[in-house]
Parts: C-alpha cells; structure tokens; sequence
C-alpha cells in the first residue's frame, strides 16, 4: 500500500509528478501561484507589523528625537523605565484594574449568558441590546460616563477627579458596561453547543440545577472561558482611550517625595503615551523601551493564562 | 512582441509621471506646520497669496489644538518634512534646537524691532525669532462695568477689582450678569491660571531679583504666591460657575463674556477677534493681586508664536521659506492680514495692530507701566509641572483651606525644583 503511494503517480491531481523519478517536478497551479495570493499578505504583514516590531525593540536601545536619528545607548532606557516611579506605580495600577476587571467582566457576562438562554421572552432583544456598547467608541464612552459620574458625584461636592478611587471605580463600570455584552456572546455561543443529552442525563440522575452548572455547563464551556479571560484581561492591560477620556489623563495626580508627579488614574499604555510625548527630549526612547516591557508582560500573562485555562477544558 | 513593447512602454511612461513631482524640486517651496487652530484661515490665504505673486509651492498644515507636539514629532518624520515651524519656548529649544537652522544675520532676522521674542540655544545659535507677541491680563466689558457703577480707569489696584467683582457678584441676580466668567480646570482652560496668572508670581520673584530670566532657574521662592491666591480666589468665589464644578469643566467662558454674562474674562489678546464681535469696546486690565506699587502694572507680554527653519531642508526649501518669511513681514497686505489674526509683529515694516487688546498694552506702556514679561515660558517639565499644579487647584477648589493651598503651593513651588532637576537630567 505504502508502496504504491510512493511510486505511483495520484490521478486526481491530473498532472505528471515524477519527481521521485528524478524528473523535473511538474507543479499543480495552486503550487505555482500560491505566492501570487499569499504575497500581498505576507507584504502587508511584514510593512505593517514585523519591521514595525523590530524597528520599535531596536529604538527602544536608543535616544533620539526623530526616528532616523536615533542613536544607540545601550541598555539605559530599560534603566530609567525601571527607575521611574510614575511606571511602577502604572503597573500596578493597572494589574489590579486587569484582575478586578476580568473577575466582574466575566462573572457577570456568564451570568447575563446563563438567563439568556433559559428560553426567557425577547433573549434576542436582551442580547442585543447588552452587545449595543460594544459598538461605541472608547473616547466617547470616556466622556459620556464622565458626564453621568459627575453628575452623580456633584450631589456629593466632589468629582471624578478628586480621588483615586471614584476614577478606579469609574473606569470599571464603564469597561463593564461596554464589554459584558461582547464576552456575552461568546459565552452564549459555547452554552448552545452543551450537549442536550448531557444535560437530560445529569436531569435523569437526580443533580440539582446548581450541580449541573458546575459539574456539566462550566466544564462544558471552559473554550469560551478561556477566550474571554484572555480578551479581558490582555483588554485590560492595553487599555488606554477610555483611560484618557474617563480620567483626565490619570487625575488626581500627586507629588512625589522626588518630585516626580504620579498620575494615580494612569494606567501603562496611557504613561508610555505620556512618556513619549512629554517635554523631556530624552524621554522618547524611554517611552519606547516601556512599550517593549509593556509587550513582553502582556503577551507573557496572556500565553499563561491561556495554557492554564486550556488544561481545563475538556474534550466532548 | 508588439504587444509586449506596448505594455512595457506604457509602463514607463506610467513610471515618468511619478518622476514630475520632482520638476519643481529645484525651486524649492514651503511647509508651514502651525500651531494655533484659530490662525489657520488667514494663513491659508496668504499662502495662495505668495502662490500667485512668485509661483512658489506654500503649505498650511495646522496641528489639531494641544496635539502640536505630536504632530510635529510625526510630520518631522516624513520625506518632506515642515520647513517652516515652531520653536516657542525653552522646552522647545531643547527638544528641537539641531533641527533649526541659525536665523542670525538672515534678512528677515534683520527686519526685526526687538530681540526680546527671540529664543536661542546654550551655543549661542538663533533658533527661533517672534514673528508675533501677545499679551494676557483680565479682559474687561466696559459697559456692563459702567451699568454696575464702576469705570475702567478707577480699577487700578487689587483692593479696586475686588470690591467691584464682590460687588457685582453679590449683585448679580439683581444686574442680570456675574463678575468674573467661568474658570474651568480641564485641559481646555486650566492654563489660564497655571500657565498664564502664575505669571505674576515668576514676574515679580525676577524683578525683585533685578533680572528677566534667561533660562530656567533651579529653584523659585514662592514669594508671590499668596497674591496668586488672592486673584484666583476673587475670580473663582466671584463667577458664574461654583468653584467645586470647575474641575471636569464643559462651560465656556468666551460665550458668556460674549452675550454679556459677565464683566471680567482671564485670557488674552488672542480673544480679541472672537470677542470684539459682541463687544467692540472689550479692553484688558492687568493681574492685580495685591503687589506694592501695583498701580504701574501693566499686561504681560511675550510670546510663543517663534518661527523655526528645519535645518535639514534642502537648501532651496530653505531658501524658498527664509524669503516667504521676508515677505510675510515686509509686504504690506500680508503683514495686514497676519496682523489682524496674530496681533501684532515685530518688525519695522510690519502693518500697525488693530487689536484693541494690545492697544491696552501700549497704553498701559505709554503710562509709564511695567510691562510684565512671560516668565511662565521657563516653566520645567511643562506638562508635569502644570499637571500637579492642576491637580493641587482642582482638590483646593473642593475644599478651599489653608492646607488645601499648602498642596498649591508645593506644587508650584517645591514642583518647580523637582522638575527643573528632572528636565536637566
């Protein structure tokens, strides 16, 4: 069998392949223009994103003002970065804000998923109108929830930018608001495809709705739970128009002993923008090397909590 | 064959037509990034202006409002950068001095009446020269001042501006207009207090030290910042808006001094076409905070408006905008019409101002007043320097005790030292 394989030539192809033969190996059309349709991708992605991405890991070695100007200097812009208060202080701002976040995030896109598809009347007006948010921009999300916060605030004589904590509160609610609907979606997805005869099954043996949850339904959607814990929390991490809008740009700000100023409402890429663009000139290549790091610790938790959850699925 | 001749001779004649960008190369042109959104108009105008008298290629480009930095940092980037930008303060001068070319001894340079609005680099070289200056004070609505029973000319001196604006503000239901317009904190406005009335403290520290500064000082004493207080209290207890709303901002103080809401507006000469509309005899007094001798002030003055040549240019680009320059501040009608937008230039064949604002100022001069010079552009670390101090009004605005002000005052203070440290590395 495997010797025929090998030897003779495979009709449905309807070409000549002699190459074992040593003959010229005649190729199917599919081989011969295959570069032609994958060319302008592979164009595209290398202009748009591999030479971007070397050319950025390579300016964060150095200091300049223009890009074409730009030169070497070892490894001080990773120094700084690490030395400077207003970035630490970002990172862990900004790794609560991810954990808070995700937690309430998908607790509560799971929830809203489960009663939507109990069979409850109008799930599709439901659905809909939970995924609308999506659909709206971070900037003006910012300012229209800046708006309804200082509404509620100004009863209190005090607003959004007054405290670390209505900001932080702030910003959760509206990522709620706008992302419980889209990880809604997903979860409903992966509900519709639980076996019904599973759930009969776990029905005939007697287990009550909340075991069935958790030993048949959760088990059984755990695909969907991984991608929307990696789209919250990598989400999180990245987050940065509605940063910008919501909070003033990370207010309230505070001095420092050093006389550094921390933006307490900053999160990273909002303080790598800010970096990059501040007054100092040698401020761009730092700006540049937090991005790096910024890269590294996003996709780094991302892949580890998606081989942690993927071990958790199971296969039907 | 043929067929293929043809296509090959097609294709380079397509490939020739890209080759006709370069045709004017030779002669250079001009790209004038912009930084003020208000001006964008009449630059355009008089770059179809300089387009039909000499033939020569002009470009407006006007960054979006607060986004010049970026902008100029991309549009930098680009195979056909700005020949022509701005260099306006000595942030600036730091940042972008090896892209500016040497303005010292070029033909517009000599054209110039002062040397005051022109910044220089640690070398010695002429970065950047003022093509126009401004100045900013309190804006004032005469008539809604007189329906009150109060005259211009009487408001000479802190205690004056204050027992009208209480006046008139406890007044104010009865008159149908408030003291002072809206003083928002957001980014929009917050640098009418943090970057322009601040000024009055940096001023006086320098005349009590005997000279203007001319580079950024490591350390300020403050010594002038209960006045500060002082003003920014009356303009913020005597307003439309309550101080504890000013912080997310959204009101806008040029509308209510236009349709008469109020008599006092902190800004600068700038507003002057805006607001002239509505109210054509709009005048401006100087900061009164409670100095000695406060009676000979007059406006503070300066400017940030500081043209730059990209060094990097070729040098027919160069020499194309060196003489776009010449001609803007020579030739009587585009000197008319830059002057109507930017005030006033300073140049000896530039057009006389029609800006009611900067007549003020050359009144107060006239006067025998002390022009107060804009300090406020030393100021280090501008945005994290400005942000604290943003940051510090926005809490004392909620709670305004004396300890809430201890933070303002460490973040002008105290802020000024960090930052001045930071900025020099």
């Amino acid at each position: 069998m495997s010797r025929n394989r090998n030897t003779s030539a495979q009709p449905q192809d309807g070409a000549d392949v002699k190459g074992v033969n040593g003959f010229r190996k005649k190729l199917t059309p599919m081989q011969r223009w295959g570069w032609l349709f994958l060319g302008p991708v592979v164009a595209a992605f290398i202009i748009g994103f591999v030479w971007p991405f070397i050319q950025g890991i390579y300016l964060s070695f150095c200091k300049f003002t223009l890009i074409r100007d730009a030169k070497f200097n070892g490894i001080s812009n990773f120094i700084d970065a690490f030395k400077d208060a207003t970035f630490l202080h970002a990172f862990w701002y900004t790794a609560l804000f991810a954990v808070v976040s995700l937690v309430l995030i998908n607790v509560l896109a799971f929830a809203v998923a489960y009663f939507l598809t109990q069979g409850i009347k109008g799930s599709n007006l439901f659905r809909t109108v939970f995924f609308m948010p999506n659909l709206i921009g971070g900037i003006v999300l910012g300012y229209i929830w800046s708006m309804i916060f200082d509404g509620v605030l100004s009863h209190l004589n005090t607003n959004i930018f007054m405290e670390t904590k209505y900001g932080f509160w702030g910003l959760i609610i509206l990522m709620l608001w706008q992302q419980i609907g889209y990880m809604m979606i997903i979860y409903i997805a992966g509900l519709q495809a639980v076996p019904d005869d599973m759930l009969e099954a776990s029905k005939i043996d007697g287990a009550s709705k909340w075991q069935t949850l958790w030993k048949v339904t959760i088990p059984n959607v755990m695909p969907s739970i991984t991608i929307c814990m990696f789209l919250s929390l990598t989400n999180g991490f990245k987050l940065f128009d509605q940063n910008l809008a919501l909070n003033g740009g990370g207010q309230p700000f505070i001095q420092q002993a050093d006389g550094s100023v921390v933006k307490t409402t900053e999160m990273l890429a909002l303080n790598i923008y800010n970096t990059f663009y501040g007054s100092s000139s040698a401020a761009k290549g730092v700006a540049q090397a937090k991005a790096v790091i910024f890269f590294i610790l996003v996709a780094g938790l991302g892949l580890a909590q998606l081989a942690y959850t993927r071990k958790k699925e199971v296969q039907q | 064959m043929k067929k293929k001749i043809l296509v090959i001779t097609l294709c380079i004649c397509m490939a020739l037509t890209l080759l006709a960008g370069c045709s004017n190369g030779k002669k250079g042109s001009v790209y004038w990034l912009n930084f003020k959104p208000e001006s964008d108009e009449v630059l355009q105008k008089i770059a179809t202006m300089y387009k039909e008298k000499t033939g020569v290629d002009v470009k407006v480009v006007t960054a979006a409002s607060g986004t010049y930095s970026q902008t100029l940092t991309s549009e930098m980037e680009k195979s056909a950068p700005p020949t022509l930008f701005v260099i306006g303060n000595s942030a600036g001068v730091k940042t972008w001095a090896d892209y500016a070319l040497d303005l010292k001894d070029t033909a517009v340079a000599k054209e110039l009446s002062t040397d005051a609005y022109n910044l220089y680099d640690e070398s010695g070289k002429l970065v950047s020269i003022g093509y126009c200056y401004e100045c900013y004070g309190i804006i004032v609505n005469p008539d809604l001042l007189k329906q009150a029973g109060y005259e211009v000319s009487s408001i000479n001196n802190f205690a004056a501006l204050k027992a009208a604006a209480e006046d008139i503000h406890a007044r104010a239901a009865e008159l149908g207009f408030d003291a002072f317009t809206s003083n928002d904190m957001d980014s929009s406005s917050s640098w009418r207090y943090t970057g322009h009335m601040i000024n009055l403290d940096y001023y006086y520290e320098e005349k009590d030290a005997g000279k203007t500064w001319t580079e950024c000082p490591d350390t300020i004493t403050g010594a002038y910042v209960d006045n500060f207080r002082q003003l920014y209290d009356l303009c913020v207890n005597n307003s439309t808006v309550d101080r504890s709303e000013l912080a997310t901002g959204g009101h806008d103080a040029q509308n209510e001094f236009k349709t008469g809401k109020a008599v006092f507006y902190v800004q600068g000469s700038w507003e002057y076409s805006a607001v002239a509309e509505s109210v054509p005899n709009a005048t401006m007094i100087p900061y009164y905070c409670g100095v000695a001798g406060e009676e000979k002030a007059g406006l503070n003055c300066g400017t940030e408006n500081c043209w730059a040549v990209n060094s990097k240019a070729s040098k027919a680009d160069q020499d194309a905008t060196l003489d776009f320059m010449y001609w803007c501040v020579t030739d009587p009608e585009a000197s008319a019409l830059l002057v109507e937008s930017f005030g006033v230039m300073p140049y000896k064949n530039a057009v006389a101002s029609t800006n009611g604002f900067l007549k003020a100022s050359e009144d107060y001069a006239k006067a025998g007043c002390y022009v107060m010079d804009w300090a406020t552009n030393y100021q280090p670390e501008v945005d994290n320097y400005r942000a604290a101090f943003v940051s510090a009004l926005n809490q004392y605005n909620a709670d305004p005790t004396d300890a809430n002000w201890e933070t303002v005052r460490t973040a002008i203070v105290d802020g000024w030292a960090t930052q001045a440290a930071i900025a020099k590395g």
